[in-house]
């Protein structure tokens, strides 16, 4: 389509920076490089993009970048670290619906296209609305505008069928020279609805791997989009993102224990949850002054930090609290799961926020042999990750999930905000253990009074 | 582009997706994710293409270009700066970080 030497060539580079960016983001040294590397490519390409001859309608087309761009902008520069999850879900999703609004302008224009580029076109429209749609349910559970998990009666044949007619459909009006308006509007919002039934039965706990699965999809359809378009920096950058979305959602699914068809086809919901036997027992509550003094004389302690954490902001006094520690000769250690936070590495750059050093911090492998030496496990706002019943119970939902042995150290203290279960809606055998001590109350107020009471211990 | 070197494009370009990120520490698991979903928001570049070969009668078409425009470039920028802030927190003690991880 660009039969322009000079913007060609541009778009040619800007693809080959993006691929250099992307390597450079996935090592900690050359990350931030890598981002704004990127970043200069992407003002390339837009900037370009004005030189090719012919486009019409440039007023509305700068209109809308200004607002588009600028309101992004804006968004991602106040939001909170904690509610970042959310926002790439968001972002996410408006490219999806951008890749979805190129196909819906192709048909209703019935541009003539081989057969194969029609299909990916069809494909690209059905994959772009459905990250669309499904990114607007994601965010929404994340943003906790929606917390119940709803699950249709014979979720998996309406899906199954949804999708085979939404694509027949699709593959009908794409290979009609002159489609119905009609045909396509349906086509449309039926492919938006089939986002919609996919996520909406997903707990909140398995929506990181649903993101990252939705950002792979983005990039497929972008990555369609260039096929239609003719465009092959599209089609590179498109598709680098979806295979490496792709690989980066089995990582994700693989710290999880929960392969991928799993969470797509049978999620885990309370009413699963509820079937299996509960734990019996009794909890003990703990003060903090007791909590303060365990670790005080304790050797050793290993902080195990979850989304409960994040949520109240309490790393800043998280970080206080362990320097105090220290200074009084206690080792402490922060022990990170996979999935602490909302996505893999969430609970890592929460940390750093609050200025925790990377030596401190240990993932999943690295230190879960230590919990045993370790004289107290402080568990602040974390559950599912805890849970024993994980290596133990085979009737869980949550059985085979990899899980921090904080239940093998000498003493827990487990600080929460109340008695409900975890994120998943499964009751952790963890707090009825003998050497577990619960300690009510939100994070930031509960750890501001074990320091105030370790300082008072002198 | 013909089918088949639009096959080979795909197939190469997703090799190289798949070895990018194969080496990826834990931690850079989010930022990495967003920072993808920022390079994806070059869909941008497509919307714009897409208006401006709209036709400037049909408001339906304008209308769909305008808002692809919008939602490409909320993805690009959006997608930028959140990435920018979650790896700006990765400065200090980089030296640290490449004997910590594994």
């Amino acid at each position: 389509m660009t039969s322009n030497w000079f913007v060609s060539m541009a778009y040619f580079v800007v693809a080959v920076v993006f691929i250099i960016g992307l390597k450079a983001m996935s090592s900690p040294v050359t990350a931030r490089r890598g981002i704004v590397w990127a970043g200069f490519a992407m003002i390339a390409a837009t900037v370009v993009t004005f030189f090719i001859p012919g486009l019409q309608n440039i007023g509305l087309m700068v209109l809308a970048i200004v607002i588009g761009g600028s309101a992004a902008w804006w968004s991602g520069k106040i939001v909170k670290m904690t509610d970042m999850p959310q926002m790439v879900a968001i972002y996410n999703g408006m490219g999806g619906g951008a890749a979805a609004g190129i196909a819906a302008i192709e048909l209703i224009r019935g541009v003539e296209h081989s057969a194969m580029v029609s299909t990916l076109m069809v494909l690209g429209a059905i994959i772009g609305s459905v990250a669309f749609s499904g990114s607007c349910v994601a965010f929404a559970k994340l943003q906790g505008l929606m917390n119940k998990a709803i699950r249709l009666p014979q979720q998996n044949t309406i899906n199954f069928f949804l999708t085979l007619f939404t694509f027949g459909l699709g593959l009908t009006i794409g290979y009609s020279d002159d489609p119905s308006l009609f045909g396509v509007f349906l086509f449309f919002v039926l492919a938006l609805a089939l986002g919609v039934v996919l996520v909406l039965p997903i707990g909140g706990a398995d929506m990181p791997v649903v993101i990252s699965l939705l950002n792979a999809f983005t990039g497929l359809a972008v990555g369609f989009k260039g096929f239609v378009l003719g465009i092959p920096a599209l089609i590179v950058a498109g598709i680098v993102v979806g295979a490496s979305g792709m690989l980066l959602t089995q990582l994700m699914a693989k710290a999880m224990n929960r392969p991928i068809r799993n969470i797509i086809f049978t999620p885990l919901t309370g009413a699963a949850a509820e079937g299996a036997e509960g734990p019996q027992g009794t909890m003990r509550e703990v003060s903090a002054m007791d909590a303060a003094s365990l670790m005080r004389f304790g050797g050793k302690v290993i902080i195990v930090p979850g989304y409960g954490m994040a949520v109240a902001g309490a790393q800043h006094k998280v970080w206080e609290m362990s320097k105090l520690l220290e200074e009084a000769g206690v080792e402490v250690k922060f022990a990170i799961h996979p999935v602490a936070g909302r996505m893999p590495g969430h609970m890592n750059v929460l940390l750093a926020e609050a200025g925790v050093p990377y030596d401190k911090i240990f993932d999943l492998d690295e230190i879960n042999d230590e919990f045993a030496q370790a004289d107290v496990a402080l568990v602040i706002g974390a559950n599912d990750v805890v849970n024993p019943v994980a290596r133990t119970d085979k009737t869980s939902p949550i059985y085979g999930m990899p899980i921090l042995n904080a239940d093998m150290a000498r003493d827990v203290i487990v600080i929460k905000r109340g008695r409900g279960a975890g994120y998943s809606g499964i009751e952790n055998a963890l707090f009825f253990k003998e050497n577990c001590n619960m300690l009510y109350g939100s994070a930031q107020e509960a750890v501001a009074e074990i320091t105030t009471q370790i300082k008072a211990l002198g | 582009m013909d089918g088949f070197t639009a096959l080979y494009v795909f197939m190469l370009a997703a090799f190289t997706g798949y070895e990018v990120i194969s080496r990826v520490p834990v931690i850079l698991h989010t930022p990495l994710m967003s920072g993808s979903n920022f390079v994806h928001g070059v869909v941008l570049v497509g919307a714009m293409i897409a208006l401006g070969h709209a036709n400037p009668e049909d408001p339906l078409q304008l209308a769909i270009g305008f808002f692809a425009v919008l939602l490409g470039a909320a993805n690009a920028a959006g997608g930028y700066i959140v990435t920018e802030r979650m790896l700006g927190m990765f400065k200090v003690g980089e030296k640290k970080k490449e004997g910590g991880a594994k």
